[in-house]
C-alpha cells in the first residue's frame, strides 16, 4: 500500500474513525492501525518520549503529531511559531523558555529579546482552545497578557516563571476575562507592582482556581476579596500569599480551605499579640493534606512551632524566607518525618545540618541558599562539615544546590560515597577562586569524586579553584551529565576540549570567566547540533573564531552580544544554539548574528 | 542592566608587565598581572605562597571583591532584599539605650532596646521595670482601660503611642520613651 496514501488519511481524518477508511492491512513497518496507535500515543506525556515515537516511521510521525496535547519549547528561538503550529494540531498546552539562564543574573541584557507575544498572535489562530501556558525567562508585557485573556476563552492555567516586562495591570486582564482559571502562578518576576487591585478582579463567579500563587508580589491585596475567593474556590488546593497577609488573615484563609496540599504562608511573625497562637496551631492540625509549606517570612522560635502539627505528612519544606538558627530547625525537623525536600538559608549552620541528617532520613532534595552572599567578614554560614552531616544522615540525597564559603575535596568525596546517587550537584564556593582550604589544592579531586562516583549525574554546577583537571575528569567519567555550569575555572582550551569531546549527553553548557578560547569552540564543531545552547561569556572568544563556527554551521544561531567596554575583535558575550528557525528577526542592535 | 564592571575590566588600568613574584603571605597585597598570549585577555595570579605556582603560562585568578563581580555569586536578585531589614537591625551597634520616664516616679531609666524582638517583649520589660499594667494594644483605642500608656519621642521631636509602626521602624525612630498616666494621655490614641 502506498505510504502516501495513507498519509492523506490520516490527514483528512479528524477525530472519529470512519471504518471505511480504515485499511485492513497495513505496511509491515506500522502493524498498527491508527485507532489503536493513537490511544496508546496519548497516554505518552513526556515530551522526550514522544520524540523519539515520532522518529519511528511515518505513520507513527503523523499519529504522534496529532495526538499531542502539550508542547515544550526549551528555547523559544529554536523553531517558529508558524513551524509549531503547522506540525502539531491540536495543542492545549504550551511551555516556552527564553533567555539564556545566565539572565538571572544580570548577564543578558534588557531588551535581548522573547518576547512572547509573536508567539501568542500565532497561537491565537491555530489554538483558539488553548488552556495553559507555561513561560519562563520570556519578555511577557501587559499588552501579551491582554490579548492572551481576550483570544481564548478556555484559558485555565497561567504560569510566569522568571519573566519580566509586564505589571499588575497585565494580571488585572487576566483575573478578569479569564472564565475558566485553574491556575494562576506568578514567581519570581521582574514585576511593576503597581497594587494588590488585581485580584479583586476575579469575578464573583469564578469558582475554579485550584492554583494561586501570588507570594512574589509586594503590594497588599485586598483581603475580604481574597477571603471570598478562597471560599468559593472550593478545589483551591495552591495557595501562597504574600508577605503582607498576617497570621489572623492566614488563620481565616486556612479556616476556609483546610484542603489545601501546598500552603505559602505571608509574614509569619507578630508584634503584638491579639489573640494567642494556639488557635493558629489548632488549624493548621486541621489541614490533613498539606503537602508544602512554604512563605515563613520572619518567622522565629515563638511563631514557628504553630506548623508542627501540620509536618508529619510535609514532603516539601521551603524556609529560604525565613533566618532560622540552627535549634529552631532542630526542633522543627524533629516533627518532619517524611520530609523529601528542603531548602533553608545558611543561618542554620553546620549544626543545622547535622539536624537534618539526624531527623529526615527520607531526604532527596536539599538547597542552601546564602543568607548575605556579599558579605565578606564575619561570614558565618555552612562549611563542608554540614555538608558531610547531611549525607550521612540522607542517604537518598540525590539534588544538592549548597552556598558555602569553604570547603574540602575530602568533604566532597565522602559525600558523594555517602549518596552515591546523585542526579543534580550543584556546589557555588562563594569565594572566587578557592582552593581547598585544608590542603590549600584545587578543588578538582572533589568533581572528579562527584563524576566517578555518581554515574547518574544529569547537572553539575563547579565552583572553587579549578584547573584543566576538573574537566578532564567530567569529560571522561560524566556520561550522564547534560547540564554543565562552569564560571571562573580552568587553565587552558584543553578544559573546554575535554568536556566537548567527552559528556555525550550534554544539552546546555553554561561557561563564564574561564581562559577557554577560540580553539577549544571550534573543537566542539559537531557536537553543538545536538545541544541545546552553550554560552560563553568573558572567556577569549573573538569574533573571528565565532566567524568560523557560524560559517561551518549554518544550522546553529551564533549570536554575539556586543557591550561598549569590550574591544570591537573580541566576542565578550556568545550564545550558542541549534534552530531551524534561522537567525532571529527580532534581534537587537546590540545582538550580532554572524 | 550591565553597569558594574566585570573582573576583567577591574584591571584594565593597572601596568601588564610580565613579573611573576613567589613572596611569603602577607608580604605584598599587589594582585599580580600576568600577560597572557592572547591580547585584551587580562588575568591576575594570585600569591599563592608557598605553593607549586611557578609555571609561567598558567594563569590564575586573583580573586576580586565580590561586589565588583556582576552576577556572582550565582543568586537571584529577589533572594538579596529578605533579610534586608535584619541587617539593617544589626548594623545598628551594640546596645540602643534609651531614657525611659515614668510619670510620677524620682528617677529615669535607662533600657536597651535591641535586648526586645516584639513589642510584646518591650511591654513585658517595661512592666516589670516599672511595676506597672500597661495592658494590650488596640489599633483603634490605643491601649484603652489600661492605666499607662507607653509612648515614645521619635525623631522629629513628637510624641508617640507605642505600637503604631512596625517594629523595626519603632526601634530605630524612638529616642527616648515616657510611660504616661492614662488621664494624661487622652488625645494620643484618639484618631
Amino acid at each position: 500500500m502506498d505510504l502516501n496514501q495513507k498519509r492523506t488519511r490520516t490527514v483528512d481524518r479528524v477525530d472519529s474513525v470512519d471504518p471505511d477508511l480504515v485499511s485492513p492491512e497495513s505496511t509491515p513497518m506500522c502493524p498498527f492501525p491508527d485507532e489503536v496507535l493513537e490511544p496508546v500515543l496519548s497516554l505518552i506525556n513526556s515530551h522526550k518520549d514522544r520524540s523519539s515515537v515520532s522518529l519511528v516511521c511515518k505513520d507513527w510521525y503523523n499519529a504522534e503529531r496529532w495526538s499531542r496535547r502539550h508542547v515544550f519549547i526549551g528555547n523559544c528561538y529554536s523553531v517558529s511559531p508558524e513551524i509549531v503550529v503547522g506540525r502539531f494540531p491540536k495543542i492545549r498546552s504550551v511551555t516556552l523558555k527564553g533567555k539564556p539562564r545566565f539572565s538571572d543574573f544580570n548577564l543578558v541584557p534588557e531588551d535581548w529579546g522573547a518576547d512572547v507575544y509573536p508567539w501568542l498572535s500565532v497561537l491565537a489562530k491555530a489554538y483558539p482552545f488553548l488552556e495553559e501556558l507555561r513561560l519562563k525567562r520570556m519578555a511577557v508585557s501587559d499588552e501579551s497578557l491582554e490579548f492572551l485573556a481576550m483570544n481564548f476563552p478556555e484559558f485555565k492555567a497561567l504560569s510566569l516563571l522568571s519573566c519580566d516586562g509586564f505589571s499588575t495591570d497585565g494580571l488585572k486582564a487576566i483575573a478578569t476575562h479569564c472564565r475558566n482559571l485553574a491556575e494562576l502562578d506568578i514567581q519570581e518576576n521582574g514585576i511593576d507592582d503597581l497594587g494588590g487591585d488585581w485580584l479583586s478582579c476575579f469575578p464573583e463567579t469564578l469558582t475554579t482556581l485550584q492554583v494561586l500563587n501570588f507570594a512574589s508580589l509586594n503590594s497588599e491585596v485586598s483581603f475580604s476579596d481574597l477571603e471570598k475567593l478562597v471560599t468559593r474556590c472550593k478545589s483551591l488546593r495552591v495557595l501562597k500569599v504574600n508577605r503582607t497577609i498576617n497570621l489572623d488573615q492566614l488563620q481565616k484563609l486556612l479556616l476556609r480551605a483546610p484542603q489545601l496540599t501546598e500552603l505559602g504562608t505571608g509574614t509569619f511573625t507578630q508584634d503584638l499579640v491579639t489573640r494567642p497562637v494556639a488557635d493558629l496551631e489548632a488549624t493548621f492540625g486541621s489541614c490533613k493534606n498539606l503537602l508544602t509549606i512554604s512563605g515563613l517570612w520572619d518567622t522565629n522560635s515563638l511563631y514557628l512551632p504553630v506548623i508542627y502539627p501540620a509536618c508529619a505528612s510535609l514532603t516539601f519544606l521551603n524556609l529560604s524566607c525565613a533566618a532560622l538558627r540552627s535549634f529552631e530547625l532542630a526542633m522543627l525537623l524533629i516533627h518532619c518525618k517524611s520530609l523529601r525536600r528542603l531548602w533553608v538559608l545558611d543561618t542554620v549552620g553546620d549544626m543545622g545540618l547535622e539536624a537534618v541528617g539526624s531527623w529526615c532520613p527520607l531526604l532527596e532534595e536539599l538547597r542552601v541558599f546564602p543568607a548575605d552572599p556579599f558579605e565578606q567578614e564575619n561570614v558565618a554560614g555552612v562549611t563542608e562539615s554540614g555538608f558531610v552531616a547531611v549525607s550521612r544522615g540522607c542517604p537518598k540525597l540525590h539534588y544538592v544546590l549548597y552556598f558555602c564559603h569553604q570547603m574540602t575535596n575530602a568533604a566532597v568525596a565522602t559525600v558523594v560515597q555517602n549518596c552515591p546517587g546523585f542526579t543534580h550537584f550543584r556546589l557555588c564556593i562563594m569565594n572566587l577562586g578557592q582552593p581547598d582550604y585544608v590542603t590549600n589544592e584545587p578543588m578538582d579531586e572533589a568533581f572528579g569524586a562527584v563524576v566517578r562516583t555518581c554515574p547518574n549525574l544529569q547537572r553539575l554546577a563547579v565552583s572553587g579553584l579549578l584547573t584543566d583537571l576538573t574537566f578532564e575528569y567530567i569529560g571522561k567519567y560524566a556520561k550522564n551529565l547534560e547540564i554543565l555550569s562552569v564560571a571562573f575555572a580552568g587553565s587552558s582550551d584543553l578544559g573546554l576540549k575535554y568536556v566537548l569531546g567527552g559528556c555525550p549527553r550534554l544539552r546546555k553548557l553554561e561557561i563564564r570567566d574561564c581562559p577557554f578560547g577560540n580553539a577549544a569552540l571550534l573543537s566542539g564543531l559537531t557536537k553543538y547540533e545536538s545541544m541545546r545552547s552553550l554560552w560563553m561569556s568573558a572567556c577569549n572568544l573573538t569574533m573571528n573564531g565565532c566567524r568560523v563556527l557560524a560559517k561551518e554551521m549554518p544550522r546553529l544561531n551564533v549570536e554575539v552580544m556586543k557591550d561598549e567596554d569590550s574591544e570591537d575583535s573580541q566576542a565578550h558575550k556568545v550564545y550558542i544554539y541549534r534552530t531551524v528557525a534561522g537567525p532571529r528577526r527580532d534581534a537587537p542592535p546590540f545582538v550580532l548574528t554572524l | 542592566m550591565d553597569q558594574k564592571k566585570t573582573t576583567l575590566d577591574l584591571f584594565n588600568n593597572v601596568d601588564l608587565a610580565t613579573e611573576l613574584r613567589l613572596g611569603l603571605p602577607g608580604t605584598d597585597n599587589q594582585p599580580e598581572i600576568i600577560k597572557s598570549s592572547l591580547s585584551g585577555n587580562k588575568r591576575t595570579s594570585s600569591e599563592m605562597g608557598s605553593s607549586t605556582c611557578t609555571d609561567e603560562n598558567e594563569s590564575r585568578f586573583s580573586p576580586p571583591t565580590k561586589e565588583q563581580v556582576v552576577g556572582w555569586p550565582p543568586v537571584r536578585s529577589y533572594r538579596k532584599n529578605i533579610l534586608q531589614v535584619k541587617k539593617t537591625e544589626s548594623e545598628m551597634g551594640s546596645g540602643m539605650y534609651v531614657k525611659v520616664s515614668m510619670d510620677g516616679a524620682p528617677y529615669l531609666r535607662k533600657l536597651d532596646l535591641k535586648m526586645y524582638q516584639s513589642y510584646e517583649e518591650l511591654m513585658k520589660g517595661l512592666q516589670v521595670m516599672f511595676k506597672c499594667i500597661i495592658g494590650l494594644y488596640f489599633e483603634r483605642e490605643g491601649y484603652n482601660g489600661s492605666q499607662h500608656v507607653p509612648t515614645y519621642e521619635d525623631k522629629d521631636g513628637d510624641w508617640m503611642l507605642v505600637g503604631d509602626v512596625p517594629w523595626e521602624m519603632f526601634i530605630s525612630s524612638c529616642k527616648r520613651l515616657r510611660i504616661m498616666k492614662s488621664c494624661e494621655a487622652r488625645g494620643l490614641g484618639d484618631c
